[in-house]
């Protein structure tokens, strides 16, 4: 076929570069339709989505603390023994069941078995006080995700709102809100967070609102001090990213359609830093909860008899010898929550942030 | 003609910007500096000059992006200052340079088409905020289709007429085009310029034509105003400027057009300056283009020339030409 049809075009030079239009053809109507036609439409968040799901670091995070926020519900339906109170059996309070190992009964929970009477195995054994250790265990995982989902969103709130404002009128305002900022971020963060606890502690009062007296005061002002404290950080990045986002041509042509600024800093810059900002997010629930865990450790955390898992670990610290599986099972959750919640950021973080993309 | 009445007048406008030169000291960026010009309703008004010598910030100023330093504008009689502005931004509006930054990336064209209309309340019901967008796409040439998609979404032609769309959803009777057209490439230049003359048959537009491309602004312009180092030099009916430059800045400017011909091209005689641009920070005395120009005197040192008719409205700030 080649062959004559170079026939047929006697005189051509070989090294020749023009083209030998006859071998082109003219495009039928339906194949420009074709080449009309554009990539299927996709939004912004259904692309990263689509990219995270790809990552197997991150959809074992999301599984995990899918896995972990399940266990959070369902087991305190089921499981038939309390967080604060002695263990009973056949309704009689029972000083044998404590230290227990995993799934070992006491002598008086043996004979009431033996009598046919059932018991609810200790997944994890039983603490020194003869409570189930596993119940304990998960109350001490809820009141963790409750302060690090919180206290992030907390952060979240006076951040953004602080470091918008920040970035987006600059000039004086930016320079005393952000030395405000460096004020803030100069102090010692442990020491001010142990002064705040105690000082929370001893001053907050909330006999007027029965919900907040529910949550405890110490988890009240566990939020307090970390929305008071770690706001810094994202106020910080919210407003680098805003000055950068700010020098869009779009910012000004919002503004050239007369937009007010509230306008423009909601439907225009904060939805162009939102990823930045769920990242980062995503990043300061672990950070949360560490610090949580490390308070409670030294004994500033969550009021007893309400378990978090740094006090757990705390107080399985002194057996550490003879019974180490109690200090094995909160610092795994802890672990698995911090681990998750740092892989489940970078998978974010990889999937949204425009500036890793390609 | 005297008594004919002018859209947009603009009297010795002035944009300074401080730049720090210093740790307390501020030296003042003249980007603009004393600047008049008037358009009649439905008419473009080209405005060229080359990189930095303030097309952008006359454009951005008369919108107030920027608080002007000294000068007064009047809009449709009326004088334009802080108060009013947003109110005349129903009939004042501005089409980009960049038709990929000046695009929100997280908004779909019909809310960045519907945007002015959100801002200045234009509608009664979704319906109708639809309907308006919808014909505003039609208009520019863009199917109903391309509603929900994001602008990345688009080729650069396709963007600037979503940019052009969303100046025209207020309904203006005067827009700012700055330098439309130079990001994009030479065909579809044609098609988005022919698009605009198209708009201004239909709708009585005024544009105010901001370009470094002197073919394209002659094509769509009925005057021509070139600035030099934010100063007007030269300005003049379209066809008059191009054929009949009397400034020496424009002289230069007209014979670095290149010529499609070239034969002709060959026997055209390219007036080369020398030297470059005066920093705006540090202007000579006088005469802004003294430094460069050919033909300059003692006098051109000591005092600033203004514009001076020389006849048929074509005007020239020089002593010598």
């Amino acid at each position: 076929m080649a062959a004559t049809k170079e026939a047929a075009v006697p005189k051509k030079n070989k090294f020749s570069l023009q083209l030998d239009l006859s071998k082109f053809q003219k495009a039928s109507d339906e194949e420009k339709k074709q080449a009309d036609v554009m990539s299927e439409s996709t939004t912004f968040f259904r692309d990263g989505m689509r990219k995270l799901m790809k990552n197997p670091l991150a959809v074992g995070s999301i599984v995990v603390l899918a896995l972990l926020l399940i266990m959070m519900i369902v087991v305190p339906m089921i499981v038939p023994y309390t967080y604060s109170g002695m263990i009973k059996v056949n309704g009689v309070r029972d000083p044998g069941a404590k230290n227990l190992q995993p799934f070992e009964y006491s002598q008086m929970e043996q004979q009431y078995i033996d009598e046919g009477g059932k018991v609810f195995p200790h997944i994890m054994g039983t603490d020194e006080l003869s409570r189930d250790y596993f119940i304990r265990v998960v109350y001490g995982t809820r009141v963790s995700f409750a302060v690090g989902i919180l206290a992030s969103l907390l952060v979240l709130l006076i951040g953004v709102i602080y470091g918008s404002i920040a970035g987006y009128f600059g000039g004086k305002v930016d320079m005393i809100m952000m030395r405000i900022v460096d004020i803030i971020y100069s102090l010692p963060d442990l020491l001010i967070i142990i002064l705040l606890a105690v000082v929370f502690k001893e001053t907050l009062d909330f006999s007027a609102y029965p919900l907040l007296q529910k949550l405890g005061a110490n988890m009240i002002s566990m939020f307090l001090v970390f929305g008071l404290l770690y706001w810094v950080g994202m106020a910080r990045l919210v407003r680098g990213q805003i000055l950068t986002i700010k020098q869009n041509e779009y910012v000004l042509a919002a503004r050239a359609t007369g937009a007010k600024s509230g306008r423009i800093i909601r439907k225009h810059i904060l939805p162009n830093c939102i990823s930045v900002i769920i990242i980062a997010t995503a990043m300061q629930i672990p950070s949360a909860i560490f610090t949580e865990s490390y308070l409670s450790f030294i004994g500033l955390g969550v009021a007893l008899p309400m378990p978090s898992l740094g006090s757990l670990a705390s107080a399985a610290r002194s057996g550490m010898q003879s019974y180490p599986l109690k200090l094995v099972f909160p610092a795994v959750i802890i672990v698995l929550i911090v681990l998750a919640f740092n892989l489940l950021g970078d998978g974010l973080r990889d999937a949204f942030d425009p500036k890793l993309r390609k | 003609m005297a008594e004919e009445k002018y859209l947009v007048e603009v009297k010795d406008l002035k944009q300074y910007f401080p730049i720090k030169t210093g740790f307390f000291r501020t030296t003042p960026l003249k980007a603009v500096d004393g600047v008049s010009f008037n358009i009649k309703p439905g008419e473009t008004l080209g405005l060229v000059g080359e990189s930095g010598c303030g097309k952008t910030t006359v454009g951005r100023t008369l919108l107030r992006l920027y608080k002007p330093t000294a000068g007064e504008f009047y809009f449709d009689g009326q004088l334009v200052d802080d108060n009013n502005i947003t109110a005349l931004r129903k009939e004042m509006q501005m089409v980009f340079q960049d038709p990929y930054s000046s695009l929100d990336p997280r908004m779909t064209v019909e809310d960045i088409i519907g945007e002015p209309l959100d801002v200045h309340k234009l509608y009664e019901n979704k319906a109708e905020r639809r309907e308006k967008i919808l014909s505003l796409m039609e208009l520019v040439g863009l199917n109903a289709e391309h509603a929900t998609r994001y602008a990345h979404e688009f080729s650069g032609g396709q963007r600037q007429r979503i940019g052009i769309a969303r100046a025209l959803a207020v309904n203006p009777s005067f827009i700012v085009c700055d330098e439309p057209v130079s990001a994009l490439d030479v065909s579809i230049q044609a098609q988005v310029i022919n698009m605009f003359e198209e708009l201004q048959d239909k709708l009585g537009v005024a544009y105010l034509f901001i370009a470094h491309d002197l073919l394209v602004v002659q094509h769509i312009s009925h005057r021509i105003a070139v600035m030099y180092l934010g100063h007007i030099v030269e300005i003049a009916d379209a066809d008059e400027l191009m054929s009949n430059p009397i400034h020496p800045y424009t002289e230069s400017l007209l014979s670095a057009v290149p010529i499609p011909d070239p034969v002709r091209a060959r026997e055209s005689q390219r007036i080369v300056l020398e030297g470059d641009v005066p920093s705006p920070l540090n202007m000579p005395s006088g005469c802004p283009f003294r430094t460069r120009c050919r033909y300059a005197t003692e006098r051109c040192a000591s005092e600033n020339p203004v514009l001076t008719d020389r006849g048929d409205g074509h005007e020239v700030a020089c002593f010598e030409k």
